[in-house]
């Protein structure tokens, strides 16, 4: 049966590539710390489930060494110049986008075809696999569109990887701090401390108070995906599902880009927030925040009504 | 109570400007520690947790295609898309650029815009073009600050309805935590009304903006009157 095993077997091949090429790359003095940290993340996608808990552990805390020790590097992969894409770019016109649109294209049919095939797909994994499939469809169009050297895909793939560098794992690190925080009963003492503030029988408190915790927690943690565990196990499930009976669908949803607006309002979002006023050279270097504030707020307003109107339908 | 000292630790590792991957670890342990587990469980469940989690990270596949298409003038032909939309205002620009930011980045191309990629090169100089064009001061950072914003905005409510994007992934993973299964395609669907107020409220912002700067030149005017 297709399913996780697949995309993580595609996976671990790309990290696995990555690696290699960073380690061959000797034009970047770090590039022993890139080899290490793509090869601990192919060994993840490969062989993590038989690593054991502990195991698992490790190669966190190998992946944290790299990063917290400033090991990586950016690579020195070949590419275009700016001069050869524009003409490129000319000659080729929008058909460029096309291969790109392949992945959202097969990743949407994906999610709704396979189902019909539960006993090839794995109908509880069908996004993932349509992403899958739909990168490895891309790939195929541009080697035919372009006829690039084999390697040309893998190696332009390391230099986009390296520049997001260790923050790579970040999502999937703060999803893990989340587990954590569950374990040890964060979700319900944040949860004890916001329905407290939930005025007794106030279905629209609850709303309120489970979106700006959303908000708020987001804005003091720099990001909503390490903000949403936390208040959807706090307040979202107990208060809005279980008191209330909530949709969870749309109480996780709408609940997440509550999130969002917190996040434009926050400087701990420093990748959205301060580096944009530092490329654009501002004086000020909260002045994208003070630009988005007047957005973030209504909007945030605007997500406690939907919540409030759409979720208990 | 003594659990919530694992988010003062990310507070003050932010404060303290240590790598956020660091932080994020000395955040588990403490917050485990302080629940009373000791550092091996703390490992072995943060361990669990990051290999039941690696969906989250099969994002980056797409990047050798996105990678390919670069080389091939992706990003240049982006900006031939973004500077056809050279309306004679800055609040019509700004608000071609979130359509065309929330639209790609619901087809998963949110790599193709940003602030180096196409707001420094692109749209602030354009926006403040446009601005001194209807009377603004070429010194003020408001108008570059905005098309800042106004990419982030675009940004955030357009990549939630993409079903693959991570924030989408995290969900539907905390969802199974709780014995419910989803499909991300229901989720990302849900993203839409608020993509939809999103557009409204910062393009109605972005429409006042050009009214503000067309009252504030009448009065320069009339005080040199």
């Amino acid at each position: 049966m297709i399913g996780l095993n697949f995309v993580y077997t595609v996976g671990g091949a790309a990290f696995l590539a990555f690696a290699l090429l960073s380690a061959s790359d000797r034009g970047n003095s770090k590039r022993w710390g890139n080899a290490a940290f793509y090869g601990l993340l192919a060994t993840s996608f490969w062989a993590g489930d038989l690593l054991g808990d502990i195991g698992n552990g490790v190669l966190v805390l190998g992946l944290v060494a790299v990063a917290g020790f400033k090991l990586m590097g950016r690579g020195t992969q070949a590419t275009t110049t700016d001069t050869e894409r524009e003409a490129e770019a000319k000659a080729r016109g929008n058909r460029v986008f096309l291969p790109a649109l392949i992945i959202p294209a097969v990743a949407l049919a994906g999610t709704l075809a396979f189902k019909y095939f539960p006993a090839v797909f794995d109908s509880k994994q069908v996004t993932l696999v349509g992403l899958t499939l739909g990168v490895l469809l891309a790939l195929a169009a541009c080697y035919a569109w372009f006829r690039p050297r084999p390697l040309t895909p893998l190696a332009e793939g390391v230099r986009l990887m390296d520049s997001v560098g260790w923050a790579a794992v970040l999502p999937q690190m703060l999803a893990s701090l989340g587990a954590v925080f569950a374990l040890a009963g964060v979700g319900e003492v944040v949860g004890g401390i916001a329905q407290g503030i939930i005025p007794d029988g106030s279905r629209l408190g609850a709303v309120a108070v489970y979106a700006l915790g959303m908000a708020g927690f987001t804005m003091v943690m720099g990001n909503a995906f390490a903000a949403f565990p936390v208040m959807f196990a706090g307040v979202g499930m107990p208060v809005l599902v279980g008191i209330w009976s909530g949709d969870p669908i749309k109480v996780a949803a709408i609940g997440m880009l509550a999130g969002f607006c917190g996040t434009l309002m926050t400087p701990m979002a420093a990748n959205f927030n301060l580096v944009p006023a530092a490329l654009l050279e501002l004086k000020d270097q909260n002045a994208v925040i003070k630009a988005q504030i007047p957005t973030a707020v209504p909007l945030l307003l605007a997500n406690i009504v939907l919540l409030y109107l759409v979720s208990f339908l | 109570m003594w659990v919530l000292l694992g988010i003062a630790v990310i507070v003050a590792g932010f404060a303290l400007r240590l790598n956020t991957l660091l932080v994020v670890a000395l955040s588990a342990l403490v917050t485990g520690l302080a629940a009373g587990l000791n550092p091996v469980d703390v490992l072995a469940a943060f361990g669990k947790a990051f290999n039941d989690a690696r969906y989250v990270s099969v994002v980056y596949l797409v990047l050798p295609v996105i990678g390919i298409l670069e080389r091939h003038g992706l990003q240049q032909r982006a900006r031939t898309a973004v500077s056809a939309l050279k309306g004679a205002t800055v609040g019509r620009l700004l608000i071609g650029y979130m359509l065309f930011r929330q639209a790609t980045a619901a087809l998963g191309l949110t790599s193709i815009a940003g602030p180096a990629q196409t707001v420094r090169p692109l749209v602030a100089p354009m926006a403040q073009a446009a601005a001194e064009r209807q009377g603004a001061d070429p010194d003020s950072d408001r108008v570059p600050a905005l098309a800042a914003a106004t990419d982030n905005v675009g940004l955030f409510f357009g990549e939630d309805i993409f079903i693959a994007i991570g924030s989408i992934l995290l969900m539907k993973g905390v969802l199974e935590g709780f014995g419910i299964e989803v499909e991300p395609l229901h989720l990302a669907i849900w993203a839409i009304p608020t993509a939809i107020c999103a557009t409204l409220i910062h393009g109605s912002r972005l429409w006042r903006f050009d009214r503000k700067l067309k009252r504030e030149s009448a009065a320069v005017a009339e005080v040199r009157a």
